[in-house]
């Protein structure tokens, strides 16, 4: 039931103080005509119908706090609670953006302090914390790079992404305008350098890539390609999904990358919040840091003051209105304090190791596309059963059954029936070996009695839900009877 | 503090099981000589108590005012506390995009509500998961209009928030895709006149805001009327959404799409962000609005449920031909609007619109009685209004920012034509008290700065 069709008139959830100002009509202080004598129909419920609907709906739902979630390419790391309490803090929430700079000087250091952490894990020489999440980084950097082939007279239009890569480069390259074209991957699951090489012309602004790569493989030829790159006068992005695999032990900067950005909701531990918010912050070495958005935060240390700045000629405008998702920052900030150095140097060891022991434990009983180490994600490929009519996405609703997320499903691209299964290091080895238990039973499943495989879930609040009437006949909001 | 729940035993069982000597190991493909960082210049580990010191100092560093007048796109409303209790609840904070809908309906209903409470709220017939923030859903429906149209110039309002026109410019980007027209303000609200001027066949879209920057009301009925008059989409941008308490649904008055800033609800200052953008539009554009959607469906069983769907529109499916290239958006931020909407409540919305109007008519009253300050726009207005100060006005800020108050917001910093104006913003947390006393405080100041 929706939280509408609880509604009775009359009931309230809500107090407010007696108005202390007169009265005056509405119409005495604006048109009648633009007055909404109805008012409009929101629901009239207690705050008990509200409290108990809204936590009966939570108990639905699989998190991170109650299940394990070995998505690929999302970094679903336990997220601590400190940084919940921490950015609650009435010193940060109660901050207006347009408050004196002298009234703001916490939140401001908070800032500058957190884009030195992210410069010194990533070799960049400056970070823009403005973007709201991985995909609008993404867009912050393609338009500095369009900018920067602007200011240097060269007429480039167009982006680089191996067939690997997530759907939000080429979204993001095509929102810029720019023409996508795709590297092919080689049979080690790398770039093809031949293929680069062939389409590395004058007129590639950019490579966009990850490292490792969508497939959880290091790509070993970084320095080759960061040649081949910069020879053309192009520029290297990389995606910052998967720093979680190399943090702070290989920097981007160090790879020849030229831009990058990070995702604090997967690096940094906060919260994915059910889709959002996360954050996108987007950092530049050299000749692209005057093409950031701004304000950037600078930090006078003579007069111990930060400050917002402004004054960038050649800065391409704003992102956002203020300055970024704080509150999320603010997690961010609290999270690399907490782990300090020792622990962040923690983070790539224990995720690349949790990554192997799952993949080693799975491969006897699923094909394996890549038979190398991989770093902190891997792919399987679930094409053996398709004669039992058994796909990945059967797989993975069948796990739900066992109480385990599924891991991601039918990405990258360039593997069939794909399972991408990424542990993260938070994990125990514990939770490790039951769901590698869960899957030898899901395959012996697929061998003895696949319907149940096919059908599944069976038991989560709702079984297998129909895509199909969902997109032919939608219904996007609730509508009232009474109409 | 470790997160980490690997001992020395488990590890070695691990590697062991690898068939590898050392965790360095695991990285041999790595070409470490050339690239391994040497040294890296972080702080060394805190414990969580440390980490909260930390946190609280620099918290502790900034200033939370008495009393604050700022709006401006950012606004201090009454938040009830259940909407934190909900929101704090780790099976919905913790929760991941709901792919998987079998395992999210929580995550799901709720969103599917959210878009419910925004069609209820503009009058439109589809509303997405929500955007980043009121700025990029400008830019978003901006680029909706010239692709639904086919067409290249923009009518952008001057009264539209800077910050958001600055956001659309920067997504427009250089090489001519689109032109931007600036709309002038006539006594704070849309110049009708210039409007009839400026639109013709090839208009993609006229944008305006409505309150607008200056918390006036603009004619909404006939700047939609004269955009469709040529074909053109008119785009409502809404800073803030609590004016629907009192004004009529922008989908019933002929606007084609509803975008903004849904902050007002259940989400605090939080020093700009996360915010909350929306985006609700007429039916017709429902296959091309950027961003998720979630709808109803049934399972196996015929039992209801709730999905999300139309993906084709998005990055995922279609990659360069997306609508957008939208992943993560605010759906922690949408579950708290949607708790903060049940709660206020049909009533609740309209009691909160109606003492926001009635206060800021009262602090208006009283501040243009002080010598030397005066009401600029004669126009309607909500809960936001500008006043002509005598003298410079950024130097009355910074004084009244001594005794506590944060000030209207200083106009010259936008509109150089408005340099000794502030933009007043009084909600219903503004107590009589506080704007009386503000008014003392600016007759004091008024009577010293004049010299």
């Amino acid at each position: 039931m929706l939280i509408f069709e609880k509604s009775s008139p009359g009931r309230t959830g809500y107090s407010l103080p007696e108005l202390d100002v007169p009265d005056i009509p509405l119409a005495d202080m604006m048109p009648g005509d633009m007055i909404d004598q109805e008012g409009k129909h929101l629901p009239e419920v207690s705050e008990l119908e509200v409290i108990r609907h809204y936590t009966k709906l939570s108990q639905k739902n699989f998190s991170v706090d109650t299940h394990f979630y070995p998505l690929g390419s999302c970094t679903m790391k336990y997220n601590p609670k400190i940084n919940e309490e921490v950015a609650a803090l009435p010193g940060f929430t109660d901050l207006h953006p347009y408050q004196s700079e002298g009234s703001i000087q916490g939140a401001l250091e908070l800032l500058y302090s957190l884009e030195q952490f992210f410069c010194e894990l990533t070799g960049m020489d400056r970070f823009t914390l403005q973007p709201a999440a991985g995909a609008h980084g993404e867009l912050t950097a393609l338009l500095m790079a369009k900018a920067y082939f602007n200011h240097k007279k060269e007429k480039r239009s167009i982006i680089l992404v191996p067939d690997s890569a997530h759907g939000t480069n080429p979204a993001s390259a095509a929102m810029v305008g720019f023409t996508v074209v795709q590297v092919k991957s080689n049979e080690k699951g790398n770039v093809d350098l031949a293929d680069l090489e062939r389409l590395l012309t004058p007129d590639v602004a950019c490579l966009m890539m990850t490292n490792p790569n969508t497939l959880g493989l290091f790509e070993v030829d970084i320095l080759r390609i960061s040649s081949m790159v910069h020879e053309k006068g192009s520029l290297l992005y990389y995606d910052g999904a998967n720093l979680n695999a190399t943090l702070g032990k290989v920097r981007p900067g160090d790879m020849g990358f030229d831009m990058m950005h990070i995702n604090p909701h997967k690096t940094f531990s906060t919260p994915h919040g059910g889709g959002g918010p996360g954050a996108g912050p987007v950092g530049a070495r050299g000749e692209l840091v005057k093409f950031l958005p701004t304000p950037l935060v600078n930090h006078d240390e003579s007069k111990k003051l930060y400050s917002l700045h402004f004054d960038e000629p050649l800065s391409i405008g704003r992102m956002k209105a203020f300055y970024g998702n704080f509150l999320v920052l603010v997690k961010a900030f609290a999270y690399i304090i907490s782990l300090g150095k020792e622990g962040l140097l923690d983070v790539a060891h224990l995720s690349v190791l949790n990554a192997n022991y799952l993949m080693k434990a799975l491969s006897k009983s699923f094909h394996l596309p890549y038979d190398r180490t991989c770093m902190h994600e891997f792919v399987l490929s679930i094409r053996d059963w398709k004669d039992k009519g058994i796909r990945a996405l059967d797989v993975a609703k069948r796990l739900l059954d066992y109480g385990f997320h599924a891991p991601t499903v039918y990405f990258p691209l360039i593997v069939e029936e794909a399972v991408m299964v990424e542990p993260t290091e938070t994990e125990s080895k514990e939770t490790l070996d039951d769901f590698v238990q869960a899957l030898i039973c899901i395959r012996e499943e697929i061998l003895n009695e696949p319907e149940v495989v096919h059908d599944a879930p069976h038991k989560m609040p709702v079984k297998r839900l129909d895509d199909v009437v969902a997109a032919r006949k939608p219904v996007l909001h609730w509508e009232s009877e009474e109409l | 503090m470790k997160y980490t729940p690997h001992t020395e035993a488990d590890i070695a069982a691990m590697l062991s099981f690898l068939e590898k000597s050392s965790l360095d190991d695991l990285f041999a493909d790595i070409p470490c000589d050339a690239i391994c960082n040497k040294e890296m210049n972080l702080p060394p580990s805190l414990s969580e108590m440390e980490v909260r010191r930390r946190c609280e100092e620099l918290a502790g560093k900034n200033v939370r005012h008495r009393s604050s007048f700022l709006g401006a796109g950012a606004y201090r409303h009454f938040i009830p506390s259940a909407v934190k209790t909900i929101t704090s609840r780790s099976e919905f904070y913790t929760a991941y995009t709901p792919y998987q809908g079998e395992a999210s309906q929580g995550t799901l209903q709720a969103i599917f509500e959210f878009q419910s409470f925004i069609c209820l709220l503009t009058g439109m017939d589809v509303a997405n998961a929500s955007l980043y923030d009121g700025s990029t859903a400008v830019a978003e429906a901006a680029t909706l209009a010239m692709s639904e149209t086919r067409r290249k110039k923009l009518i952008v309002s001057k009264s539209l928030h800077p910050e958001y026109r600055e956001v659309l410019s920067t997504y427009l980007g250089t090489g001519g895709k689109a032109e931007v027209l600036p709309l002038p303000y006539r006594d704070g609200a849309v110049d009708l006149e210039s409007l009839k001027s400026l639109v013709d066949k090839d208009t993609a879209a006229v944008i305006v805001q409505n309150p607008n920057f200056f918390g006036v009301m603009e004619p909404l009925q006939d700047i939609a009327a004269i955009a469709k008059g040529v074909g053109a989409l008119s785009i409502l941008v809404i800073a803030e959404p609590y004016s629907l308490g009192i004004l009529k649904a922008p989908g019933n008055l002929g606007v084609d799409i509803a975008v903004g800033e849904c902050q007002s609800f259940g989400i605090p200052q939080s020093f700009g962000g996360p915010y909350l953008g929306f985006m609700a539009a007429q039916g017709r554009y429902m296959r091309r609005i950027p961003g998720r959607l979630c709808g109803k469906t049934v399972d196996r069983d015929g039992q209801e449920g709730f999905v999300l769907t139309l993906q084709a529109r998005e990055q995922h499916i279609r990659r360069d031909k997306a609508s957008s290239n939208i992943c993560s958006n605010e759906a922690l931020c949408a579950l708290a609007a949607t708790v903060h909407l049940s709660l206020m409540g049909r009533k609740g919305l309209r009691e909160v619109a109606e003492q926001n109007i009635r206060k800021a008519h009262y602090a208006l009253e009283k501040i243009s009685a002080v010598n030397g300050f005066s009401r600029k726009f004669s126009s309607p207005f909500f809960n936001e209004f500008v006043i002509q100060c005598p003298h410079d006005a950024s130097k009355l800020t910074a004084m009244l920012d001594e005794q506590g108050i944060a000030a209207g917001l200083h106009l010259g910093r936008f509109y150089p034509d408005l340099s000794n104006c502030l933009l007043f913003c009084v909600t219903e947390m503004t107590t009589r008290e506080e704007i009386d006393r503000l008014t003392a405080v600016l007759s004091g100041l008024s009577a010293a700065v004049r010299v």
